[in-house]
């Protein structure tokens, strides 16, 4: 094994090293300790990946590889523990160690009184450890294996606080929901074996360039592949595990709920996008559900009263977004907005954190109001994250979520309506940030005079995390100009290779398109900015209990009754049956059939025995019944 | 002496030193367990001198009974290695897990125990009809009396319906392996080389499907002929049911692939899709009722039809990966089965109680304990890079090509399987303490070891379980290739 392939190797090695020394050795070392063996590991990682990934862009080499061993052979299968490192995960790489590395720095302040310190950051390493499996897997199956892996952190660390059955039960929902994307992704993989022979990322999409656009099976593969995107990237159906996964402890839905975990499904799609470029059928799909996940999610955000609820809608609702985009097959716009949502959802996130920390744990912003004064670094980065969301220019946000807007606009199925949802839903964005955003920061204080009194503001390592990944969302959109500023699309650029055959099927966006696509999009957030701020600051409106809601806002707030929803047409049919099937055919049907046999056959010989009666007559008569019967038989027979 | 009959004779030899044994209860199952290690160190041996490739190794033929064409035909190859080497391994482990438990007179249940031992490697070992029935025969007599005079309180219920339940199967194969027997040119012999060289016509290889099925099915079980296996399961002693769950099944397993598809392949084409769709039904079948089980124990039962139809379902599409799936699933499963029941054993023994209901916050007191509960659960749900994934992988895949709809039923096992699971396991792990929870001691040594043994086993082997598909890969290559 050279340099370079270990350099690759330690990647993913020195988390999972960081995972098991703390996991092993837990109680007995120091919370120091813990906490630089934790951040240590991932910020190696971190310096690794930018020394790989400017070797690459650079053009010293295209790609690293590191196989490790040959895993699973069967017949004509064979897997190999492979990793690779190319444009495609370099991006992933720095997203996952880089804001990683930033929220295990956070998480030291913010978990530092809880007594299972050790445990919480051994989760939070191996978490890593998976997600850049998962990114960096050469094959569809040790992408699979990191798939799963980080559900399994995601579930250790929603119920995180195992002593409460809401968590719990938060957890498991979410570790169901995505295995029901899982069998679909499973499927998706067999499929794809039968029909390349192969799951290797190169042979499989090599062999593809060879396949006709419309092929019946890579459609299917595709929309079989889509399923499991939709159970991790929390899309229509499979959302709702997303916004009760909010129990786990803050940093965590930063880190897995927001910047990372949960854009595996973009990445999945966009790492198979010769697929999805050859089954426009499947792509419409994409971008539809995309779409309209973007705009359900944005209407529930609406009425949210929790901090992070609202948060975790508004992650559905963006995810939404990236789906539009890589079913439209933008994909590097899709990729885009993940590393740029990365930034300021992770920054909200972590703002939203440090509030709840000064707030001592309170959640609901009908509580809140004028922490600007208390907190003011947490206030200052907020509303850089904030206006990143909604698109402000020149905040990352913006640059991303235009790009996805004009290359919506410019895909042919269709692409007209989406454009104006997905503008529409950019109005709701920014409706329900600003709602919250002045409801938390501004006017005055709602909550108890206990908790009035112990507001502060984070301590260093909560705060320094914040700054950085507000410069980050202030500047990250640079890396992609809109084609108007004559700038290198750095991002597209990087990925052109990788990408072969985007922007076949979207088209650039015209100047004038996009000038008046910026000018309206600047008029309509300062309308909503001005207008939020006359309702929640100047009026002092403050949403109202959740027994005094009526009609659609009842509707809005219930989030449209969906998980009711689920209970009565899948849990409870599911456990009927289950208990029908348990306590009576399993006792009565398939048991009893069983002794129905076995009375039969004691029956049956019981009554046959009865014919040994000793008479010496009764035998003879039978043989005369018999002889007369073989020659009737004889007769009309033979 | 070859080395295959050593491997079959030493566990009757463990079984009458057990047998004479004197000293204290504790003295016994300790002086058990370490004779058991002898097996298993010889297997070892055995495993670094065999060669994949070679075919059958180490085999020994005595003319039993020449007259008759039996013959004492035992021999090696890497499917019966495997199979070997999971039941010398978990024996050791399964009598560890025992040490501290009262047994009442632990001299006959260990040497009954070992007597099950010999049965079992006989089985794996035999290449000849006659010798296998014997055999399995044995392998239930064993078994029957450690339910009957060890097991719960309905045991002699219970252990009645189990037995004849089984016998009753057998006794279909007998019928079939008689008439195999007959049609053996000059000579009739009951070896399995005249056997994989017979020419049957497909009427006759469509019933002696179902003669061999039958008893092949009760004995895995395959919905629906599994109804003796969740009331055995829960009232036999621990011991017992980790012998049952962990090793003897998989004799109806290793019984398909070494004696219906080599020797009857057509009539498993024209069956088999009946034998999948049963397969199929069973997964989904007993995954739903593990979902409303209150008793931990009964849970695993129910967990176990349902993994096991999985591994059936495999083994029936007749394909070279679905069978080191079958396989590989069969090591894991056996591993991960005595993990669970050794968990379900610990709860009872500390708490008095297996009702999920009344248990709840363990893992608030009991952080090893916790952590390879976790470990073995997630191997049971087959989550990657541990050894449950590889199997389940390769059948789905296998059960895949032969129908799509088939497998995404079967595949259904994914999400059921965790929703059994995770809710089993909050319920007795999370939450807050309850009465029962807070009479939980820590784990005695010899239950640590055994589930760290349990759970290094289930990552090793998922992370590289390479060298375990290799030794296989051959032998089964072997078999499909006869089958054709």
């Amino acid at each position: 094994m050279n340099l370079k392939s270990l350099l690759v190797l330690l990647i993913p090695l020195l988390p999972l090293l960081g995972f098991a020394f703390n996991g092993l050795l837990n109680k007995n070392l120091s919370k120091g300790i813990v906490g630089l063996v934790a951040c240590g590991s991932i910020f190696i990682s971190f310096c690794i990946s930018v020394f790989l990934v400017l070797q690459i862009s650079s053009g010293v080499a295209s790609q690293f590889d590191c196989t490790l061993t040959d895993w699973i052979s069967a017949g004509n299968l064979h897997l190999n523990l492979s990793f690779v490192v190319d444009r495609l995960s370099a991006i992933m790489l720095l997203v996952i160690t880089g804001v990683g590395f930033l929220i295990h720095v956070y998480s030291t302040g913010y978990m530092h009184d809880d007594d299972d310190y050790a445990r919480y950051f051994s989760y939070l390493n191996l978490f890593v450890f998976f997600m850049l499996l998962l990114v960096m897997g050469s094959n569809f199956v040790v992408m699979f294996a990191g798939w799963e892996g980080v559900g399994l952190c995601s579930y250790l660390l929603i119920g995180f606080w195992f002593k409460n059955t809401a968590y719990n039960n938060a957890a498991k929902k979410a570790f169901v929901m995505n295995r029901i994307g899982d069998l679909g992704f499973l499927l998706g993989m067999f499929l794809i074996f039968s029909k390349f022979g192969s799951l290797d990322f190169n042979t499989v999409f090599e062999l593809a360039k060879n396949a006709s656009t419309g092929d019946v099976t890579i459609t299917a593969i595709c929309i079989l592949l889509f399923i499991g995107a939709m159970g991790k990237s929390a899309q229509i159906p499979l959302y709702t595990w997303l916004p009760d996964a909010m129990a786990g402890p803050t940093p965590v839905s930063a880190l897995i709920h927001a910047a990372t975990m949960v854009t595996a499904g973009i990445y999945m799609i966009a790492r198979s996008n010769i697929l999805y470029t050859l089954s426009p059928e499947a792509g419409l799909m994409v971008a539809a559900v995309g779409v309209a996940t973007a705009f359900f999610a944005a209407t529930i955000g609406l009425k949210q009263n929790d901090i992070k609820k609202v948060l975790a809608y508004s992650t559905v609702s963006q995810l939404g977004y990236m789906f539009a985009a890589l079913g439209v097959g933008a994909y590097s716009t899709g990729m885009f907005h993940v590393v740029t949502h990365a930034f300021f959802k992770a920054l909200l996130f972590l703002c939203a954190g440090s509030v709840i920390h000064a707030m001592s744990g309170e959640q609901d912003i009908r509580k809140m109001g004028g922490l600007r004064k208390k907190l003011p670094i947490t206030h200052l980065t907020f509303l850089i994250g904030t206006l990143a969301i909604t698109g402000c220019p020149p905040f990352a946000g913006f640059f991303s979520k235009d790009e996805i807007l004009a290359k919506v606009h410019g895909y042919e199925n269709g692409g007209m309506l989406m454009f104006i949802i997905l503008s529409f839903t950019s109005v709701m964005t920014a409706v329900y940030m600003f709602r919250l955003y002045w409801l938390t920061f501004w006017g005055d204080f709602r909550g108890s005079h206990h908790q009035s009194e112990h507001l502060h503001e984070s301590p260093i390592s909560i705060t320094v995390p914040l700054v950085i990944l507000a410069v980050f969302s202030t500047f990250g959109g640079f890396m992609g100009m809109p084609e108007l500023f004559h700038a290198p699309h750095f991002l597209n650029n990087f990925l052109e290779p990788i990408i072969s055959f985007a922007g076949m099927h979207s088209h650039e966006a015209s100047e004038t398109f996009e000038i008046t696509l910026i000018a309206t999009s600047i008029i309509v957030l300062a309308i909503i900015i001005a207008a939020t701020y006359n309702s929640y600051v100047t009026k002092q409106v403050v949403p109202e209990e959740d027994f005094e809601e009526r009609g659609f806002a009842k509707v809005l707030s219930h989030k449209y009754y969906i998980d009711e929803l689920y209970e009565n047409i899948i849990t409870k049919p599911l456990q009927a049956i289950s208990r029908l099937l348990g306590n009576f055919i399993e006792k009565y049907v398939i048991d009893g059939a069983v002794f129905g046999v076995n009375w039969l056959i004691r029956n049956g010989s019981a009554t046959l025995r009865l014919l040994q009666t000793g008479s010496v007559g009764f035998y003879v008569f039978g043989m005369v019944i018999g002889v007369i019967l073989i020659f009737v038989f004889k007769f009309f027979i033979g | 002496m070859s080395e295959s009959l050593l491997l079959l004779l030493l566990p009757l030899a463990s079984m009458f030193l057990t047998i004479f044994f004197s000293g204290e209860k504790s003295m016994v199952s300790r002086g058990s367990m370490a004779i058991s290690l002898i097996p298993l160190l010889y297997t070892i041996w055995a495993l670094i001198h065999f060669n994949p490739e070679g075919g059958v190794q180490y085999s020994f033929n005595y003319a039993w009974i020449p007259s008759l064409g039996i013959n004492l035909h035992i021999g090696l190859d890497g499917l019966s290695m495997l199979m070997i080497l999971l039941t010398n391994f978990l024996v050791p482990l399964i009598i560890l897990a025992s040490v501290n438990r009262s047994i009442p007179n632990p001299n006959a249940f260990y040497s009954l125990l070992f007597l099950m031992q010999f049965a079992l490697i006989g089985v794996f070992l035999s290449l000849d009809a006659f010798v296998f029935y014997i055999f399995w025969e044995l392998a239930l007599i064993p078994i029957y009396f450690i339910c009957l005079l060890w097991g719960g309180e309905s045991r002699v219920r219970i252990t009645l319906k189990f037995f004849i339940y089984t016998l009753s199967g057998s006794l279909f194969m007998l019928i079939g392996i008689i008439y195999l027997y007959l049609q053996t040119p000059g000579v009739h012999t009951f070896d399995i080389n005249a056997f994989y060289q017979l020419n049957l016509s497909s009427q006759e290889q469509s019933w002696l499907f179902w003669a061999f099925f039958l008893a092949f099915a009760i004995k895995i079980p395959i919905f629906p002929f599994h109804t003796w296996q969740p009331d055995t399961y829960t009232d036999a002693p621990t011991a017992g049911t980790m012998m049952l769950g962990g090793i003897m099944l998989k004799m109806g397993i290793y019984g398909i692939i070494r004696w219906m598809i080599p020797v009857i392949p057509q009539g498993i084409l024209e069956w088999q899709n009946v034998a999948i769709t049963l397969c199929v039904i069973g997964i989904v079948y007993a995954s739903c009722i593990a979902l409303v089980q209150k008793d931990y124990k009964r849970l695993i039962a129910y967990s176990s039809i349902a993994h096991v139809g999985l591994i059936s379902a495999g083994v029936f599409t007749m394909n070279i990966i679905g069978l080191q799936g079958a396989t590989i699933q069969m090591l894991a499963h056996g591993v991960n089965v005595v993990g669970l029941f050794l968990v379900a054993d610990i709860l009872f023994a500390k708490t008095n109680t297996r009702m999920l209901n009344e248990l709840g916050g363990i893992a608030n007191s009991q952080r090893i304990f916790t952590i390879l509960f976790v470990i073995i659960m997630l191997g049971s749900v087959a989550l990657p890079l541990t050894n449950g994934f590889v199997g389940e992988f390769l059948l789905l895949n296998s059960i895949f090509n032969y129908n799509a709809i088939m497998a995404a039923f079967a595949g259904l096992t994914v999400i059921l399987g965790a929703v059994y699971m995770l809710r089993s396991y909050q319920s007795i792990m999370l939450g807050n303490e309850t009465e029962a929870s807070k009479r939980f001691l820590p784990l005695l040594y010899n239950e640590q070891i055994v589930l760290v043994v349990v759970a290094i086993v289930i990552i090793v082997t998922g992370v590289y379980p390479q060298p375990l598909l290799k030794i296989a890969e051959p032998s089964l290559r072997a078999i499909l290739e006869m089958a054709k």
